[in-house]
C-alpha cells in the first residue's frame, strides 16, 4: 500500500515540476533530500545575501513539522485551559509564528544564547525546555520551569534568558550577553528578539549604538506581526521598513511564515556575526491568529477574512507539509503518526500541568538575593520575618 | 469578634467572589474554627454585625451626582476636562479605543482624534513629550498602561517634570501635566502587571502623587464582557467639576490608606481633601492607626505616614502604628492571594493593636 501511494506522491512531484529530486536510494521510497527555491530577502547596507536555493533533508523536514506542530498544538492547549480558568494570568501564544522559532534554531547552536519578549512559549521549547515543564510554569506548579513562580512571560532555560515582561526591555541585555560572548571568545552568539511595537523603544536604540560601536556578536530580530497589541505598525511607526531602522546595522527583511527562509536568513546572518563583522538585523514577517493575549479576542483591530487569509495562505506549517508531500519526502501517514505523537505529549503535559501541587508557601521569599545563610525578609509587617534562601 | 469577622466577610463579599478560592477557603476556615463564629448559628441573637454600613449622603453641594465606579468616574473627569478646557489633549497607549481599563471610552468620538490619541510604544517618549506640551501651556493627560510600566520615564518624571518649575525660578512649569498609571493588582497581574510604585514617586518634591489615578483590586478582563467593577468604589459623584485643589505638596495617600474601622471617616470620597488632618483628627480620637497597602513594607508610604502621625500625635497614640504590607519580595505570580494585604492580616494587626 505504501508503494502505491509513494508512487502515485512521485507521479503528483513529477506533474507539478515543484522542485528537482536528488534521487538516492534508500530504504524507504521518500525522497531524502531536495532543493527549494524561497522568497528572496530585502536587503539593507549588504551587498551579499542569504541563498535562495536550499536543501533540506527528509529528517530535516520532519524534525521542523515535529517541532511546529508541538509549538502549535501546546499553544491551542494552553488557550483551553486559560478558558478553563486553570491558567490564570497573562498568557500570549505563539501560534502562526511558528516558523520563526524553528526557523532561527535550525540555523543556531545550543550553546548560542537567545533572548525575547514575552510571547516565549514557542522559545523555550525550541531551547530545550520540555512541553510538560512549560505547561506546568503556565499553570503555575511546582514542576514548571521556572519553579512556578514566573508564570508564561516568564521562563528560563540554558541559554535561554526568557521570558520579558516589560517591553524593549530585553534589547540591551541581549546586547550585553552578546558582550560576554566577544569577550570570553567562544564564538557563540546572542539572538536578541522583540516585536514590532517595541521597535519604537528607545532603548533599542540605543543598543543599536553601542552594539555597532564594539562589534558584538548580536543578531537583532524584530517580529513583526503587523499589530503592536492593537495598533497597526502603520499608525505607530514612522518607517515601516523595520529591517532598515538599525541604520548603521545591515538589515535583512525575510519571510517569517517559511521556515527555510528564516533558516537560511539566521544561517547568513550568524556567519555574519561569527566572522567579527558585527551586529545585524533581521526582520521577520510573521503573523499571530491569536490576539496580543487571552484577554484581547483579536478582532477588533482586524478583520476575521485577514486571519482566514492567512491562514490559508502562509500558514507555516502547513507550507512545510505540502513541500514535504509533493515533494515525496513524507507520506499523509507519517505525518498524521506525528499530530497523534504530538497530540498524545501535549495531554500528557497538560494532565501534569493540572494534576501538579503548586510551590509550597516558602517559595514566596526565596531567590531574591545570594545568601548563605538563610536572610531574613519583612513580611506583611515589620516584625514578621520571613527566611529567604536562594 | 465574631461580629466584626462576619462584618468583613459581608461588607467584602464582592472581594470574596472575585478573589481567588484560597483566601474564600481561609474565610471559611477561620469560620468553623471559632464555634460561636458561625453565622448560621441558631445561638446568635444579632444577625447582623454592631457597625450598621451606612451609606454616606449624596453630597449636594456640588450639584447633581450620578452613580458610578472608579474607571467610570475618571471618565468623566476627562470629559469635563475637555470640554472645558480647549488645550487639553489625552495621550498615551491605546487610548483611541478607550484604554485596557476602560478609562477613556467614547472621548475620541466626542473630542476627536486629534485631542485622544495614541502614542507609540514608548513610556520615556510619551511622559517627555508630555512635559514639552505643558511646558508650552496645553494640558496634557500623559497615560502609562500599567504602573510597572513607568520606569523608562522615570528620569522625565523625576529630572524633568518634577524640577521645572523650580529650576526655571517659576518662569516654566508643567503643572499643566497629568500623568495617569493605574498601579496594584489585578489579581493576575504578576510581577509587571502588579506594581505600586507610589513610594518611588512620593519621594520626589515636586510632584504630586494623588489617589484619583489608581485603580484597586480589580479583576479586569475583555473577554467577559463585563466593565471593570469594584463594588467599593461605587459611589455617589459629583457630574461636574469641582475645584477642590490638590492641598499641600506633601502628596495624599491612596485609596487603601484607612484609619481603624472603628472611625470610617477617612474613606475613599475623602481623596480630594487633605488627608493627613483627617489622620490626625482621626488619631487623635481612636488612638491608633493601621496603613495598609501593597507595596513592599520597606520604604513604602506607610512608613512616611506612620512617622509624620507619630511626630504629631505621639501622645495621643494608644498602640505602636500597625502597618500590614506587601511582602519585601517581587510581586508574586502563583503567590499573590497570600501576598496581598487583605483583610485577615489587617484584622490580626487590630487585634493586636487592641490587645495591645
Amino acid at each position: 500500500m505504501l508503494t502505491n501511494i509513494s508512487s502515485l506522491l512521485r507521479a503528483y512531484a513529477q506533474k507539478s515540476g515543484a522542485a528537482a529530486a536528488v534521487s538516492m536510494r534508500s530504504y524507504s521510497d521518500f525522497t531524502p533530500q531536495a532543493t527549494f527555491e524561497i522568497k528572496k530577502c530585502d536587503l539593507h547596507k549588504l551587498d551579499e545575501a542569504p541563498a535562495t536555493e536550499v536543501v533540506m533533508t527528509r529528517e530535516e523536514g520532519l524534525k521542523y513539522y515535529h517541532i511546529m506542530q508541538t509549538i502549535r498544538r501546546m499553544e491551542l492547549k494552553a488557550d483551553q485551559l486559560y478558558k478553563q480558568k486553570i491558567i490564570r494570568g497573562f498568557c500570549h501564544l505563539y501560534d502562526g509564528q511558528e516558523a520563526c522559532a524553528v526557523g532561527i534554531e535550525a540555523a543556531i547552536n545550543m550553546s548560542d544564547h537567545l533572548i525575547t519578549a514575552y510571547r516565549a512559549h514557542g522559545y523555550t521549547y525550541t531551547r530545550g525546555g520540555t512541553v510538560k515543564k512549560i505547561m506546568a510554569e503556565l499553570t503555575g506548579r511546582r514542576g514548571g520551569i521556572a519553579k512556578g513562580k514566573g508564570g508564561s512571560m516568564h521562563m528560563y532555560c540554558k541559554n535561554f534568558y526568557g521570558g520579558n515582561g516589560i517591553v524593549g526591555a530585553q534589547v540591551p541585555l541581549g546586547a550585553g550577553v552578546a558582550l560576554a560572548c566577544k569577550y570570553q571568545g567562544n564564538n557563540e552568539l546572542c539572538v536578541c528578539l522583540y516585536g514590532d511595537g517595541a521597535a519604537n523603544q528607545g532603548q533599542i536604540f540605543e543598543t543599536y549604538n553601542m552594539a555597532s560601536l564594539w562589534k558584538l556578536p548580536v543578531i537583532f530580530i524584530c517580529e513583526n506581526n503587523r499589530y503592536g497589541m492593537g495598533t497597526s505598525v502603520e499608525r505607530a511607526a514612522a518607517s515601516t521598513d523595520y529591517y532598515k531602522r538599525g541604520e548603521f546595522i545591515p538589515g535583512l527583511r525575510v519571510d517569517g511564515m517559511d521556515v527555510l527562509c528564516v533558516r537560511e536568513a539566521t544561517r547568513f546572518a550568524a556567519e555574519h556575526c561569527r566572522s567579527g563583522k558585527g551586529p545585524i538585523l533581521m526582520e521577520l514577517q510573521t503573523y499571530r491568529y491569536h490576539g496580543h493575549s487571552m484577554s484581547d479576542p483579536g478582532i477588533s483591530y482586524r478583520t476575521r477574512d485577514e486571519i482566514q487569509e492567512v491562514r490559508s495562505k502562509s500558514d507555516p506549517i502547513s507550507l512545510l507539509k505540502d513541500r514535504l508531500l509533493s515533494n515525496n519526502m513524507a507520506s499523509v501517514e507519517e505525518l498524521k503518526v506525528i499530530d497523534v505523537e504530538v497530540r498524545k505529549e501535549i495531554e500528557d503535559a497538560a494532565q501534569f500541568a493540572t494534576t501538579d501541587p503548586e510551590p509550597p508557601l516558602d517559595e514566596l521569599c526565596n531567590h531574591m538575593f545570594s545568601n548563605n545563610p538563610p536572610v531574613e525578609v519583612r513580611g506583611t509587617n515589620p516584625w514578621a520575618k520571613l527566611k529567604s534562601v536562594s | 469578634m465574631a461580629a466584626a469577622v462576619r462584618f468583613f466577610i459581608r461588607g467584602a463579599n464582592s472581594r470574596l467572589s472575585v478573589g481567588t478560592g484560597t483566601s474564600g477557603s481561609l474565610g471559611a476556615a477561620l469560620l468553623k474554627l471559632s464555634p460561636s463564629c458561625s453565622s448560621r448559628s441558631k445561638t446568635q441573637r444579632r444577625h447582623a454585625a454592631h457597625f450598621t454600613y451606612q451609606p454616606d449622603p449624596v453630597p449636594t453641594q456640588y450639584g447633581e451626582t450620578q452613580k458610578m465606579n472608579l474607571f467610570q468616574s475618571v471618565t468623566s473627569a476627562l470629559d469635563n476636562t475637555l470640554s472645558s478646557d480647549p488645550t487639553a489633549v489625552i495621550f498615551g497607549e491605546d487610548v483611541a479605543f478607550g484604554g485596557v481599563f476602560r478609562c477613556t471610552v467614547g472621548l475620541r468620538d466626542k473630542y476627536g482624534k486629534d485631542r485622544v490619541f495614541n502614542t507609540p510604544l514608548c513610556e520615556q517618549g510619551i511622559v517627555g513629550f508630555g512635559i514639552g506640551a505643558a511646558v508650552a501651556g496645553a494640558t496634557a493627560i500623559a497615560e502609562i498602561q500599567f504602573a510597572d510600566y513607568i520606569y523608562p520615564a522615570f528620569d522625565q518624571i523625576v529630572n524633568e517634570a518634577a524640577k521645572y518649575r523650580y529650576r526655571s525660578g517659576n518662569l516654566f512649569d508643567c503643572g499643566n501635566l497629568t500623568i495617569r498609571a493605574p498601579w496594584g493588582c489585578v489579581g493576575h497581574g504578576s510581577l509587571y502587571h502588579s506594581q505600586s510604585p507610589e513610594a518611588f514617586f512620593a519621594h520626589c518634591p515636586g510632584i504630586k502623587v494623588s489617589p484619583h489615578k489608581v485603580k484597586d483590586n480589580i479583576k479586569c478582563s475583555f473577554t467577559d464582557g463585563d466593565p471593570p467593577h469594584h463594588s467599593r468604589a461605587v459611589m455617589q459623584v459629583p457630574s461636574q467639576i469641582i475645584n477642590n485643589p490638590l492641598q499641600k505638596s506633601q502628596d495624599l495617600t491612596k485609596y487603601k490608606i484607612n484609619t481603624i474601622i472603628i472611625t470610617m471617616k477617612a474613606r475613599l470620597k475623602r481623596w480630594i481633601c487633605d488627608l493627613l488632618s483627617v489622620f490626625f483628627q482621626s488619631v487623635v480620637k481612636t488612638g491608633r492607626l493601621l496603613v495598609s497597602h501593597e507595596a513592599p513594607v520597606t520604604g513604602g508610604f506607610a512608613a512616611e505616614i506612620s512617622s509624620t502621625v507619630q511626630e504629631e500625635c505621639f501622645l495621643n497614640l494608644e498602640a505602636p502604628i500597625s502597618r500590614v504590607c506587601g511582602y519585601d519580595t517581587p510581586f508574586p505570580h502563583i503567590f499573590e492571594p497570600f501576598y496581598i494585604p487583605d483583610k485577615w492580616k489587617c484584622f490580626e494587626a487590630i487585634k493586636r493593636m487592641i490587645n495591645y
